[in-house]
């Protein structure tokens, strides 16, 4: 009995220095080992006469519980203490860089498009798309502008041949001939894309961007061109309440023609769009000119409808607030990261053309 | 087309503000540019006397006057007139002034050091007239009390600046304005009875068309103004011509010009004696040369229209006039033109001849043909009027006669294209008033459309002039309908869109550049295309439409390294050519690196841009698109602005049907010819157009899930090949070693050097091996290891490294 009472004192004692892992370890074997003075003991139990063997057995688990729990609360204290004198060396200055990340952007001119394809998607249109170089009969004559027509002029036309059959579109309209040849109404589409005139100074560029807008079926009145327009404003400015001004106009290809003005007003320097007394042009249009339909073989007792085309780039400058039109073009990187947005930033109708 | 309020009074009685006119304008299509208000900086002016004259103390030439301006003190002017005296009324403008001819606000100035308050004014710096020599002279009796006064009237009303769309020249008179706005409600038209010439006289001069191909003058009327007296305009007439920003030149010419101006009815005006035995209208001969009336010498090409004597040519029909013909002050009899020419061929004429002209403009847009005898009778009654003389009986030629056109009109197409409803009586009133005739018949109107409206062709047009006159803001909204039967976009779009945003989010900063290039970078990236060039470009640096887009992201590029940026990337999405014609052309995404990763970055090691990057990128993003990148097959055959050594073309498939992308360097001559100055230039094109659309949705393409929990066993292994032995040629062998039992295959290292022969190469693979229907023992493994050192060395050449 008392033997194991100097076992459990012994080693009382000799846990309560500061130990090492290794030397814990040892004291394990020591008492737990194959033949450790624990487990010795246990193998002794046989030997043991039979009244006192119950007792010595409790006694013998008691304190090997004792002994084993106050092992492993040791360990558990030295890795403790370990961990913490690792964790105190481990610590870095947080407010160091992360690992550079580089993302791109995407083009405010790209954006518009989406944001545009998106909102004319909600109400049924489909994008088509025609090449950037033209003939002659695509871009004017089909869309009664012959060559003697004054109208020519207001399009200073780059052209790829001498002859001047083959030009560079001045207008995203040519589409317009294209589908409508390709196919059979009704058509409900719009065509964005590059267009190009000869014409450069602060706020013309050679190249600038269009979207062609082409509605045609049957019954398709003046009110439907201006519910169409009218959605289509408010929804790319995302306001409730827009001012907008059909005036009559004049293009070749349409008749009636109008020009829109939206209304605005500068607010410490910015521009605020739907409200003021000033007026902005910003898109023309007009009823599809009987004599484009029959151009292209389009019935016009039965159909009838609407075409619109839109500067996307004045689109942009206006909803973004840039100002200077050739910039879009000159690629200047602190533009690009300025005025560009985010790829993950993809205009949809559930989620919001923007954020 | 610039009118005044004033003017438009003379053709309609209106009772309203200008405002509202302004508004109404721009409502039915005439629409208002700008309004200068011409009355306030104009008051400025005032009549002057000039009281004393002293010599200047530095300047022979220049004298310093005291001038009375109405006020207690007399300014001091220094003045270079030599017609500058004492007892002048002149005109005065003071500091603060803006001179109309050249539109410089005075101040106060030393002039050889005596302070001048103000200028006296010549009649060319205040515009009334191209006299520059001298300081104006007022007559004494006239002025004498007025001085102090302003010299302009104070009824000049502001100066309107239409802007008249092509298919109204009618609206390129004062009259036609003001038609328009009578009908739209606003005014009455005031009835003119033009009075008519009565005349015994014959018109002398004989006029002939000659009747040949293509001839452009279908009339010519005349009539002929003898003994008059040109002069100055009087002052009304002056004071109309100004009001509207035209300077007054002499009673003749101002009288053709207020005539056109006020009904759109241009008229010429000939010194009658000039003209060498009549006049043929006639088609010029090549070669044949005149000087006209803008001082300029004209080389005439075959089948121009001209006005010609048996001397030569005196004028261009309806563009210009000649100065061998024109009027003079001492010109005493007048020949008045009054003629229609074709717009088609004025048109021509013009643009050959790189011409511009009020009348060339007029022609161009059509001038209406039955105006020709009110021209002629309203301009020679204020020539007898203002110079005296006798006028002629009209003489007219016509080789054409021109009728109005008849219209049948539908009512009910008005409703079908307007969408709002008025009636048929409220439809005549307004066709009445722009200056239709009609008639009532069972279902249609038949309308006679005025003879100044060439623009009035058919039925729609009726529409228009409807609408524009009832006014678009009576057309109801119709709301869209919020509904789609058709996808938005094509396969090919979403694609667009997709790769796009794919590149972007890699880095890349996405430029939108000219379609066209210069021709000096073009030829870099040229290809195996040929050079496509602009006839007419907007300068030699955006001569050619681009072969690549490399050579505009090139020359950015640079220009982004001149602004001190080091490390960039941009793409571009867009098109790039194969020839002239329509559809020669195809998409391309093409992205360009420059400088270094990880400049100096405190965590990452710094190196340059490389081929593997942009192959991360490339392979990447078409993998993101959909592609399978095991089927990708690479090679290194690209075009010779890549470096060839560091290049790569990329095939979706071993079918090697289409090049779907090229990356690597940039050639480094070209980098050095450019003079790019950058540590590393790497770049991509992918191929839209060459991309196999997926016939699938991506959904439909994704195979069935199956894994594997059996355990995996990974191997290495290191073989000797030769140098070009490609390593993706050793995967694809490994990997077809046993197609159910490697599931991966990487290589972990690339080595040349020491230990290796000469021409060699070390590459280490480490095989995943994997079975989906057990675990595999020791043996199994054994088998397969040695079945791909054996097939990889029978096939490729190499040894294991043992």
């Amino acid at each position: 009995m008392s033997d194991l009472k100097n076992i459990r004192e012994q080693f009382l004692s000799k846990l309560k220095n500061d130990l090492s892992i290794e030397e814990i370890n040892n004291f394990k074997t020591e008492l737990f080992g194959k033949n450790g003075l624990i487990s010795s003991k246990f193998k002794s139990l046989g030997s043991i006469p039979e009244i006192d063997r119950k007792q010595f057995a409790t006694n013998l688990n008691q304190i090997k519980d004792e002994l084993q729990n106050l092992i492993s609360i040791k360990i558990d204290e030295i890795n403790t203490k370990k961990i913490n004198e690792k964790l105190e060396k481990e610590k870095v200055d947080v407010s160091l860089p992360g690992r550079p990340f580089a993302r791109g952007k995407i083009h405010p001119v790209s954006q518009t498009i989406d944001e545009i394809s998106s909102i004319f998607s909600e109400i049924g249109f489909s994008v088509e798309e025609g090449p950037d170089v033209e003939n002659e009969y695509n871009n004017f004559t089909a869309l009664n502008t012959p060559d003697n027509h004054p109208a020519r002029d207001m399009h200073d036309t780059f052209y790829l041949d001498e002859r001047k059959e083959l030009l560079l579109r001045t207008h995203t309209s040519p589409v317009q001939i294209r589908t409508m040849l390709k196919d059979k109404p009704p058509f409900k589409i719009i065509a964005p894309g590059r267009t190009y005139r000869s014409d450069s100074d602060q706020t013309h560029a050679p190249m600038f961007h269009q979207v062609e807008g082409l509605h045609i079926d049957k019954n398709i009145n003046m009110g439907h061109l201006k519910g169409c327009l009218n959605y289509f404003i408010k929804e790319f400015f995302e306001v409730d309440k827009i001012k907008m001004r059909f005036r009559p106009s004049h293009f070749p290809f349409t008749e009636p023609s109008a020009e829109v003005d939206i209304g605005y007003e500068i607010k410490d320097g910015k521009i605020v769009i739907g409200e003021g007394d000033k007026w902005l042009e910003i898109l023309g249009c007009g009823m599809v000119h009987p004599n484009v339909l029959r151009n292209v073989r389009v019935d016009t007792s039965i159909y009838q409808g609407y075409a619109f085309g839109i500067g996307i780039d004045r689109l942009a400058m206006l909803k973004y607030g840039i100002n200077d039109l050739r910039a879009f073009f000159e690629c200047d990187y602190r533009w690009l990261s300025h005025f560009g947005f985010d790829p993950l930033d993809v205009p949809t109708n559930y989620r919001g053309l923007s954020r | 087309m610039k009118i005044t309020f004033d003017w438009l009074k003379d053709h309609l009685n209106i009772n309203i503000k200008e405002e509202k006119l302004l508004e109404q304008l721009t409502n039915i299509g005439l629409e208002v540019e700008s309004v200068e208000k011409l009355s306030e900086e104009l008051n400025l002016f005032k009549v002057a006397k000039i009281t004393k004259i002293d010599k200047h103390p530095n300047a022979d030439r220049l004298k310093i006057c005291d001038v009375d301006i109405g006020e207690k003190e007399l300014k001091k002017v220094v003045c270079g007139a030599s017609n500058a005296r004492e007892g002048l009324i002149t005109i005065y403008a003071p500091p603060g002034a803006i001179i109309p001819k050249t539109k410089v606000k005075l101040v106060i100035a030393k002039i050889r050091d005596v302070i001048s308050y103000g200028m006296l004014c010549s009649e060319s710096e205040l515009n009334l007239s191209d006299e520059s020599d001298g300081i104006i002279e007022l007559s004494p009796t006239k002025f004498r009390k007025n001085i102090g006064k302003s010299y302009f009237s104070k009824s000049n009303s502001n100066l309107i600046d239409l802007s008249i769309t092509p298919n109204r020249p009618d609206c390129l008179g004062i009259r036609g304005i003001a038609r328009d706005l009578a009908a739209s409600g606003f005014g009455k038209l005031k009835n003119f009875k033009f009075k008519k010439i009565k005349s015994n006289l014959k018109q002398t001069i004989k006029v002939k068309i000659n009747k040949e191909k293509d001839q452009a003058c279908t009339i010519f009327g005349s009539c002929l103004i003898t003994n008059v007296k040109n002069t100055k305009s009087p002052q009304w007439l002056k004071n109309k011509l100004l009001s509207v920003g035209q300077k007054p030149i002499s009673a003749i010419v101002d009288i053709t010009n207020y005539v056109m101006l006020d009904i759109n009815r241009p008229l010429h005006a000939y010194d009658a004696d000039k003209i060498h035995k009549g006049i043929i209208v006639r088609n010029s001969k090549s070669g044949e040369q005149f000087t006209a009336l803008d001082k300029k010498n004209y080389k005439l090409e075959n089948g121009m229209c001209v006005i010609s004597d048996n001397k030569g040519v005196l004028g261009l029909g309806g563009i210009i006039g000649g100065t061998r013909s024109a009027t003079e002050f001492d010109t005493k009899n007048v020949l008045l033109e009054s003629a229609y020419f074709e717009s088609r061929s004025i048109r021509k004429t013009a643009k050959k001849l790189n011409l511009e002209t009020d009348a060339k403009f007029r022609f161009e847009r059509g001038i209406d043909p039955l105006s020709i005898e009110a021209g002629l009778n309203k301009a020679s009654l204020l020539i007898k009027e203002i110079c005296g003389g006798e006028i002629s009986k009209i003489d007219i030629q016509k080789i054409k006669t021109y009728k109005n056109k008849i219209i049948k009109f539908d009512p009910n197409l008005f409703e079908n294209i307007s969408g709002f409803k008025i009636t048929i009586n409220e439809m005549t009133k307004i066709l009445e008033n722009l200056g239709f005739k009609y008639k009532k018949e069972k279902k249609h109107l038949k309308l006679t459309a005025p003879s100044w409206r060439p623009d009035i062709l058919q039925a729609i047009d009726i529409v228009e002039e409807l609408v524009r006159i009832k006014g678009y803001e009576k057309i109801n909204i119709i709301d869209p309908i919020k509904e789609r039967t058709k996808s938005t976009l094509t396969q090919t779009q979403k694609l667009f869109h997709f790769l796009q945003r794919a590149i972007a989010s890699k880095g890349y900063m996405e430029a939108i550049t000219w379609s066209f290039t210069d021709s000096n970078f073009n030829d870099y990236f040229i290809g195996s295309n040929k050079e496509i060039k602009i006839v007419n470009p907007i300068s030699s640096e955006l001569g050619v439409l681009r072969n690549s887009i490399f050579s505009n992201l090139v020359m950015y590029i640079g220009k982004n390294l001149d602004r001190g940026f080091k490390d960039l990337s941009i793409f571009e999405i867009g098109p790039i050519f194969r020839g002239s014609k329509p559809g020669d052309q195809t998409t391309v995404v093409c992205g360009l690196s420059a400088g270094k990763k990880n400049r100096l970055s405190w965590i990452n090691k710094e190196r340059n841009v490389d081929i593997f990057d942009v192959k991360r990128d490339v392979v990447q993003t078409l993998v993101e698109a959909g592609y399978n990148s095991d089927k990708f097959v690479i090679d290194n055959e690209t075009p010779n602005y890549y470096h060839p050594g560091k290049s790569g073309r990329l095939f979706l498939n071993n079918e090697k049907e289409k090049v779907a992308a090229y990356f690597g360097e940039i050639h480094p001559n070209i980098i050095k010819k450019l003079d790019i100055k950058s540590e590393s230039l790497v770049g991509f094109e992918i191929f839209i157009d060459n991309l196999k659309l997926p016939k699938k949705t991506l959904n439909d393409r994704k195979p069935k899930f199956i894994v594997s929990d059996f355990q995996k066993s990974e191997r290495d292994f290191a073989f000797i090949v030769n140098k070009d032995v490609k390593a993706q040629d050793l995967i694809s062998v490994i990997s077809n070693v046993d197609k159910d039992l490697i599931s991966n295959i990487k290589i972990f290292d690339v080595y040349i050097g020491e230990n290796i022969p000469e021409n060699q190469k070390s590459i280490a693979i480490s095989v995943t091996i994997q079975s989906s229907e057990k675990t595999l023992n020791e043996n199994d493994l054994e088998n397969i290891n040695n079945l791909i050192i054996k097939t990889v060395e029978n096939k490729t050449g190499a040894r294991i490294r043992s």
